[in-house]
C-alpha cells in the first residue's frame, strides 16, 4: 500500500455511541435499502457478573477490508475494490451466486430483493462530492469518523494515533478498516 | 483477560444472513453431489479403459453421455440457486484466478466437449451413426473430423477426461474449503475429500447399472480404496480441526459432541462409509452374491456428506465463538 494512495477507514467511538440507530435509519433512507434489510446495524454487548457489568455499543457495517475475501472469491469481478480501497458490488456483473456472502467474515452482505448482492459503500457517492457518509453526518454524538488513513493529517489518522482501538475478528486475516475506539 | 460475555444483542436481521447463514440450500447440495458423481463416472471409466482396454459392460458405451445428462441436472440445480439467473453468462466474461467458483465454471465448460468426444469413441458404429443423424447438414464435415479424432486419439482423450474429472471433483471441495470465514469449511482437505467421495459415488452409480463380473470386481476394488481414503481424510480433517486454533476447534466440536454429531457419524461415517466398506470386503472374501444395497448406501453417504458440511459450514462464523 503506497502512502500516496487513499485508504478510507472509519472510527467508531464505543464510549460515545448510545445505540440510537440514527446511523441505521440515515443509511436506509440515503441508500434506499429495502424493507427488512440493513447495511449498518447496532451491536450491544454486556459483560461481567451482576452487579459488576460493563456495556459496549458498536455501530457496525462492512469493514472494507484491505485483503477482502469477498473480492477474491467473486467469480465475475462484480465485487471489486474502488477508490480509496472501498469494497463495492457492481450490480450489473453480479449473478447472485452468494460466494461473497459465504466468504465475508462479518456477514455484512445480503441479497437485495432485485437479485444482486448489496452492502455498505462507505457512501462513496457522497464522499466523492466532499460530503460525509449518511451515517457519519447524522450521528448526534459524533461517534463516527470517516477519513483517509494514509493521510497523517486526516481526522481518522489523528484519532487512531491518539486513541486505543480494536477491530472485529482480526483473526479473519482480512485486515478490516473499521476501528472501534475503546 | 476479557470479562465473560453475558449478552450480545444486534439490531441486524437480514434475510438469509441472520441468525445464521442460510444462503445455500438443497440446490447446492444436489449440485455438489451430482458434480462429484459425474467426476467419478468420467475418471473411473476413462481409467478402466486406459488400464484394461475397452470395457465390455453395456453402461460404458454410453457412460460419458449419461454423465453429461447428470451434470446438466446438477447445473440446473445450480442455476436455480442463482439470485440473478439472467446474469449467468457473467461467469464466462472473465477468469478470476483466486476464485474457485470461477475455476469451476470453466472446468464445467471443458467437461462437455471432453465427455462428448470420449462418448463418441465409446459408442459402437450404430451408435455413432445415430448421433450423426442428429447433426445438422452444414456441420457434418466438422462432425466427421471430430469423430475421426475421437477414435484415433483415444488414449489422449482418455487421459484428458481422467484429469478433467479429477479437476471437477477437487474443485467442488475447494469451493467450500477456501472460505476462511466459514470455520467448518476452512480446510484444504475438503478438496481431496470431495474428490474421493465423488470417485466412490461414481463407482456406486456404475455398480448400480449391473456390470460384467470382471469389471465389477475392479470397480469394487477401487471403491474399497476410495472409501478407505475417505475415512482417513475425515480422520485427518477432524485431527486438523481438533488440534487447531479456537476457530478450528469450534469446527471440530460440531462433529465431536456438537449439533451435527449424530447425523455426521450415523449417516456419513457408519451408513455411508463403514458399512459399505465392510460389505464390499466381506462379499469379495466370501464370494457372496453382490447386492445393490452397498452402492445405494454409498450414494446416501455421499449426499449426506455434502448436505451436512454445507449446513454446518453456514452455521459457523467468527461471531459465534463466545
Amino acid at each position: 500500500m503506497s502512502a500516496s494512495k487513499k485508504r478510507y477507514a472509519m472510527t467508531v467511538d464505543t464510549r460515545t455511541c448510545v445505540g440510537c440507530k440514527a446511523c441505521v435509519l440515515a443509511c436506509k433512507s440515503e441508500n434506499d435499502v429495502p424493507d427488512g434489510f440493513c447495511r449498518d446495524w447496532i451491536v450491544e454487548e454486556v459483560r461481567g457478573e451482576f452487579p459488576d457489568l460493563s456495556a459496549e455499543i458498536r455501530s457496525e457495517r462492512c469493514n472494507h477490508c484491505s485483503d477482502a475475501p469477498c473480492v477474491s472469491v467473486c467469480p465475475t469481478g462484480a465485487s471489486n475494490i474502488a477508490e480509496g480501497g472501498v469494497v463495492l458490488v457492481t450490480h450489473g456483473k453480479c449473478t447472485g451466486c452468494k460466494a461473497c456472502i459465504a466468504g465475508c467474515p462479518y456477514d455484512a452482505r445480503y441479497v437485495h430483493p432485485k437479485g444482486y448482492v448489496d452492502k455498505c459503500t462507505f457512501c462513496l457517492h457522497r464522499v466523492q462530492k466532499g460530503l460525509q457518509p449518511a451515517c457519519v453526518g447524522v450521528c448526534p454524538t459524533g461517534t463516527l469518523t470517516l477519513g483517509d488513513r494514509n493521510d497523517p493529517a486526516s481526522a481518522v489518522s489523528q484519532i487512531l494515533r491518539k486513541r486505543k482501538s480494536k477491530v472485529n475478528h482480526p483473526e479473519s486475516g482480512a485486515d478490516p478498516n473499521v476501528f472501534f475506539l475503546v | 483477560m476479557n470479562t465473560t460475555l453475558l449478552e450480545s444483542v444486534t439490531t441486524r436481521a437480514n434475510h438469509l444472513i441472520d441468525p445464521g447463514l442460510a444462503i445455500w440450500g438443497w440446490q447446492i447440495t444436489v449440485y455438489l453431489f451430482l458434480g462429484g458423481m459425474v467426476a467419478g463416472i468420467l475418471s473411473l471409466s476413462a481409467l478402466l479403459e486406459l488400464r484394461h482396454g475397452k470395457p465390455s459392460s453395456p453402461i460404458f458405451r454410453t457412460a460419458p453421455f449419461v454423465a453429461l445428462g447428470i451434470l446438466s441436472l446438477g447445473m440446473g440445480a445450480l442455476f436455480l440457486d442463482l439470485e440473478y439467473p439472467f446474469h449467468v453468462w457473467r461467469f464466462y466474461t472473465r477468469f478470476q484466478l483466486a476464485s474457485p467458483m470461477s475455476w469451476g465454471s470453466w472446468i464445467l465448460v471443458a467437461v462437455y466437449p471432453a465427455a462428448f468426444v470420449f462418448g463418441l469413441g465409446s459408442l459402437d458404429d450404430s451408435g455413432r451413426s445415430f448421433v450423426r443423424s442428429w447433426v445438422p447438414k452444414n456441420l457434418e464435415g466438422l462432425y466427421d473430423r471430430v469423430e475421426k479424432h475421437a477414435i484415433e486419439r483415444r488414449r489422449e482423450i482418455l487421459t484428458g477426461v481422467f484429469f478433467i474429472g479429477l479437476g471437477l471433483g477437487v474443485y467442488t471441495g475447494l469451493l467450500l474449503g477456501t472460505m476462511a470465514a466459514r470455520l467448518q469449511w476452512n480446510s484444504a482437505l475438503l478438496g481431496p475429500l470431495f474428490l474421493v467421495s465423488g470417485l466412490s459415488t461414481g463407482a456406486a452409480f456404475l455398480l448400480l447399472t449391473g456390470l460384467h463380473e470382471e469389471e465389477r470386481k475392479r470397480i469394487v476394488r477401487w471403491d474399497v480404496n476410495a472409501i478407505g481414503t475417505e475415512l482417513v481424510l475425515i480422520l485427518l480433517m477432524l485431527i486438523g480441526f481438533g488440534y487447531g486454533t479456537e476457530s478450528a476447534r469450534f469446527a471440530a466440536s460440531n462433529f465431536l459432541g456438537g449439533p451435527y454429531t449424530p447425523v455426521f457419524w450415523s449417516l456419513v461415517v457408519v451408513l455411508g462409509l463403514v458399512v459399505p466398506l465392510l460389505m464390499e470386503a466381506v462379499e469379495a472374501k466370501r464370494h457372496l452374491p453382490f447386492t445393490l444395497v452397498t452402492p445405494a448406501l454409498v450414494l446416501v453417504g455421499g449426499l449426506a456428506l455434502r448436505a451436512i458440511l454445507l449446513a454446518a459450514g453456514q452455521d459457523s462464523a467468527f461471531r459465534l465463538i463466545p
